[in-house]
């Protein structure tokens, strides 16, 4: 058994991690609020945008020689994969549940005969992933000095990947991030942005005729990337909603383990000293007796 | 008969505006300038750095933006732009700062012809409000 001394630096030390996750999840919490207010106001644009393209691409007039950000380019065989991951951890299953489902993606490619290229945004990703796909990884991303999640920074991603589009350099991209839920759940989510994947539901398709100032593809070719950035915008909102929401439920749990370590601790400390005591009163008494 | 129909920008952010007593927008649209007034027909179109200006009873507001799209249907006038800023809240030294990158990048021999319209539309914009 441990000594009281061990006993007492340990509840002690557990009393202290209590204190920190406490404030970590209080942190997480205000945090979150925000996350998820910038969550809520960054919708309309994304909205509207989608809107817009999909009418768009319903007009457009010769398929066949649609954007190549629109119809892709013919084939599937190079995907790029843009994993979006935290930068910071103590986040429960947040990154884990992101690399989970993008390395089943992934093996399905690869037993597709597909190749595969990755870039990762946010540091935690690529720790993750460069063990086991190391030489896969094309770019690193990371955010670190950004505080909030802004459109500047999605913008520089999307530029980045506009560029090896046009490069040729794949034909299939997919981002990957966790699509906020509820503080308890997080849903990791493959979209699939590079072709665009239009979902015409029928209910919103609209009748109306637009007219186009210049026309369609004009509109188009400079409507695409700014889609793109929207959606890695959204993304990275959803992400830092998720994340802090994830942070916020594992630093909870955290918190409620520390207090029952406390509470089984404290009852050894007072087994052992109440043990002690008896143990020095037998003594004394027999002690007494054989005299 | 009202004249008047609904406004809203957005931003990637936020929704930055919104009013529903708008009389008349005029956009600086890819074309050229562009005044809407109600009932207008259905259009999607793009913007230039411009000025944006909305009349509404209160008044005239304008608007500095550098790109856009827009969306004018059922008399709902949608303009979705990553940067708009109020003149009113533009500071000198901020246009200056704005002008002098703007210089510099048009200065560049290796841009698009159409990079280097749109920037020097940008300074003749930002120019007109200094």
């Amino acid at each position: 058994m441990a000594s009281l001394d061990d006993l007492k630096k340990r509840i002690a030390s557990v009393k202290s991690t209590q204190k920190i996750t406490k404030a970590m999840k209080m942190v997480a919490a205000a945090k979150l609020k925000r996350a998820q207010d910038s969550a809520e106001k960054g919708r309309p644009y994304s909205e509207k945008m989608n809107n817009i393209i999909l009418n768009l691409s319903e007009g457009i007039s010769d398929k066949e020689n649609a954007p190549k950000l629109l119809s892709g380019t013919g084939k599937d065989q190079i995907h790029l994969c843009v994993v979006m991951t935290s930068d910071r951890g103590l986040c429960g299953g947040f990154n884990s549940n992101i690399i989970k489902k993008a390395k089943s993606y992934f093996s399905r490619l690869s037993s597709e005969g597909k190749e595969l290229k990755i870039i990762t945004v946010g540091s935690k990703g690529n720790d993750q992933l460069k063990r086991v796909f190391g030489d896969k990884i094309i770019e690193n991303i990371s955010f670190k000095n950004s505080k909030n999640a802004n459109f500047f920074d999605a913008e520089k991603v999307s530029k980045i990947i506009i560029e090896k589009f046009q490069k040729e350099e794949f034909d299939i991209c997919t981002i990957f991030f966790n699509q906020f839920k509820n503080v308890i759940t997080q849903i990791p989510q493959a979209q699939q942005i590079i072709p665009l994947k239009t979902d015409i539901d029928d209910k919103e398709k609209s009748e109306d005729n637009y007219e186009f100032e210049p026309d369609e593809d004009e509109i188009l070719i400079n409507l695409l990337p700014k889609n793109i950035s929207t959606q890695i915008f959204k993304a990275m909102l959803e992400n830092s909603a998720s994340e802090q929401g994830a942070r916020m439920s594992a630093m909870d749990n955290a918190t409620r383990n520390a207090g029952e370590m406390v509470d089984k601790l404290t009852i050894e400390y007072n087994r052992s000293r109440q043990a002690a005591i008896t143990k020095e009163l037998i003594e004394i008494i027999s002690g007494a007796e054989s005299l | 008969m009202r004249e008047e129909f609904k406004l809203e920008v957005v931003n990637p952010e936020k929704s930055f505006l919104s009013k529903d007593d708008v009389t008349e927008v005029v956009v600086p649209a890819f074309e050229g300038e562009m005044g809407i007034l109600k009932d207008h027909i259905s259009i999607i179109s793009f913007l230039k750095p411009g000025i944006i200006k909305i009349y509404s009873k209160l008044g005239e507001e304008k608007y500095y933006v550098e790109d856009g799209i827009i969306e004018f249907k059922n008399n709902n006038l949608s303009i979705l732009t990553s940067s708009i800023f109020n003149i009113k809240d533009m500071e000198k030294s901020k246009i200056d700062e704005m002008l002098k990158v703007a210089e510099e990048e048009t200065a560049k021999d290796n841009i698009s012809d159409q990079a280097k319209y749109l920037i020097d539309q940008k300074i003749e914009v930002l120019r007109t409000i200094n």
